[in-house]
């Protein structure tokens, strides 16, 4: 049976009906990864015989798949989470040989709905990137095309999903993490309200922005992963205490008469045109479907890059901080005293991506240069979060492409950190804001790379945002194609 | 055109940001900072004199617990990632 290409929650109801054995269930997805992975790197490490003495315990009765959707599921977890006992190396040097000394929040919750970790995933650096290059260990190839990326920062875990080589995975997205990576790989991807999912557990990046959320093979999917990780966590005091709907039922209700809002900003020159005409399309299907299509305008789009790539380097260069060879991380060998050691084992432990954006961060948050910097990108924040509460008085969720661009090849953007940036153009306007965002495949182009369609909705509304997206899929056929792995 | 940020600086900076760059990453850091820098000055299109800065994603207030001491982390468990201990404490080269 074909079980590594189904959703997890097929495969739970094939374990529950004892069609298949979870002992069988893991060694598919295990043997898979043995035979496909080298060629992908998708995995920087793999957790065979744990998951295997898991899955023993539900064939042998003393685990009960009813439990919950997520029993005897095999995930991955992007390799910036804990998982307790692990190494959890951010796809840093400097976390080479870092053995989290406990679970995060999210690992903790999967654990106890049953999840069997298959692995960590491969990720840009501390989760800097578009593409995944920037990871210190491997390069990502894209199922569909081994010459492109998966896309980043979350792409090991993309990847994986799209090539069958887990049922979901856990990625985090900061400016479009999970989402973009999700649309070059054709998998679905959510990113959470902030404050939806606790980082408890998660190593910080830019912490007004990161989020954790579900990458999986179907909406269902992402609604069962999200119902297991939300809700408020008092390890995270930016998790917020407000009830957490019941996803998966949310899901079938129709989107008749919704109002779904289309950004003129979202559609300009630039746009790689088959992209532009699957979004197109998509929108048609919603139309359909019953739902009304509203042009509405976020007019402070084309600001959010510039705003973000102040706002999140200023985080991380706080954030990262912490790594000075003292308590963990990578020390340097040959330094002459206490501040040399510090600087010899970032420098040598930092890659290039994670360096620059420390020193952008410093920079702006220097003296002298606060109020020019960062507090403009602060207020140009408000406005583009301004720009979404005004757009949800008009319509119920927005449409609108994930990237501009469909999977593009390795190399092509490494050397010109700037160009990478604007590839985030449509991701990061909802992270600043906050709200929370999907992005659902939605056609290929002539060359067969997927294109994701983007569904963002208001904060804490992450029932309407599946939903939609779900009415779409359901709609559609493009999440049951995937990539030619043999 | 003037450069936004100088070699000088670009050294300044990461001294400050605790990193020591090599003669090479300190030429190409010098080129990359300003072409970023530039393109977010088109930020100074927008007037924002009446807008309030925005920290967070949505709206907290502080958080706080009881003053109670707790069970934590281990020792050994919070020592064993270190590359220098006693067994007791983090060892340090030399700070003076």
């Amino acid at each position: 049976m074909q079980i590594h290409s189904f959703p997890i929650h097929r495969i739970h109801d094939l374990l529950e009906t004892r069609q298949i054995g979870a002992v069988e269930t893991v060694s598919e997805f295990l043997e898979r990864i043995s035979a496909i992975d080298p060629g992908l790197n998708a995995y920087l490490a793999t957790f065979g015989e744990k998951a295997i003495e898991e899955a023993k315990l539900y064939d042998s009765g003393a685990r009960d798949f009813s439990a919950s959707p997520l029993a005897g599921a095999p995930v991955a977890i992007k390799d910036v989470i804990a998982i307790k006992g692990e190494l959890t190396t951010c796809g840093s040097r400097i976390l080479k040989d870092f053995v989290s000394p406990y679970n995060a929040t999210v690992t903790e919750k999967l654990r106890r709905a049953g999840a069997i970790f298959l692995g960590k995933t491969n990720l840009d650096e501390f989760a800097m990137g578009s593409s995944t290059e920037n990871s210190a260990f491997v390069k990502t190839r894209n199922p569909w095309d081994r010459q492109r990326v998966p896309g980043g920062s979350s792409g090991g875990s993309a990847a994986a999903v799209a090539a069958g080589l887990c049922a979901g995975a856990l990625g985090t997205d900061t400016g479009g993490s999970i989402r973009q990576p999700a649309s070059f790989c054709g998998v679905v991807g959510l990113k959470p309200t902030y404050g939806r999912v606790s980082r408890f557990g998660l190593v910080a990046f830019a912490s007004s922005l990161d989020q954790i959320g579900p990458i999986t093979r179907d909406v269902e999917d992402a609604a069962i992963m999200l119902q297991a990780i939300a809700g408020y966590d008092p390890s995270d005091s930016t998790s917020v205490d407000l009830p957490v709907p019941q996803y998966r039922a949310a899901l079938k209700q129709s989107i008749k008469g919704l109002r779904l809002g289309i950004p003129r900003e979202y559609f300009i020159e630039g746009t790689h045109p088959e992209v532009e005409a699957a979004v197109r399309t998509a929108i048609e299907t919603c139309s359909r479907l019953g739902a009304t299509i509203v042009d509405i305008s976020l007019p402070h789009t084309e600001y959010g890059i510039a705003a973000y790539y102040i706002i999140a380097p200023a985080e991380a260069s706080s954030n990262l901080a912490r790594y000075d060879g003292v308590k963990y991380g990578h020390r340097a060998k040959n330094g002459a005293d206490l501040l040399d050691t510090y600087r010899k084992s970032r420098s040598e432990g930092f890659g290039a991506e994670v360096k620059r954006r420390i020193m952008l961060g410093t920079y702006v948050l220097s003296a002298g240069y606060y109020d020019a910097y960062y507090k403009k990108a602060s207020q140009v924040r408000t406005l583009i979060r301004r720009d979404f509460l005004e757009a949800f008085q008009k319509c119920d969720a927005i449409l609108a492409p994930v990237s501009p661009i469909p999977a593009f090849k390795l190399g092509e953007k490494s050397n010109d950190p700037l160009q990478m940036y604007l590839s985030d153009v449509f991701t990061l306007p909802a992270s600043l804001a906050g709200i929370p965002g999907i992005s659902v495949p939605c056609g290929f182009t002539t060359e067969h790379l997927p294109i994701g369609l983007q569904i963002l909705g208001p904060h804490f509304r992450e029932e309407l945002v599946l939903r939609v997206a779900h009415q779409f899929e359901q709609a559609s056929s493009f999440h049951l194609l995937a990539p030619e792995m043999e | 055109m003037d450069s936004k940020i100088t070699r000088d600086e670009v050294r300044h900076v990461a001294l400050l940001a605790r990193l020591e760059l090599s003669d090479a990453e300190e030429e190409l850091m010098t080129g990359q900072m300003n072409g970023i820098l530039e393109y977010v000055d088109k930020l100074n299109e927008l007037d924002t004199k009446e807008v309030e800065p925005m920290t967070h994603a949505i709206e907290l207030r502080n958080v706080f617990r009881p003053d109670r001491v707790v069970p934590s982390l281990d020792r050994n468990d919070a020592l064993a990632n270190a590359p220098g201990t006693d067994g007791v404490n983090f060892v340090v080269p030399r700070v003076l």
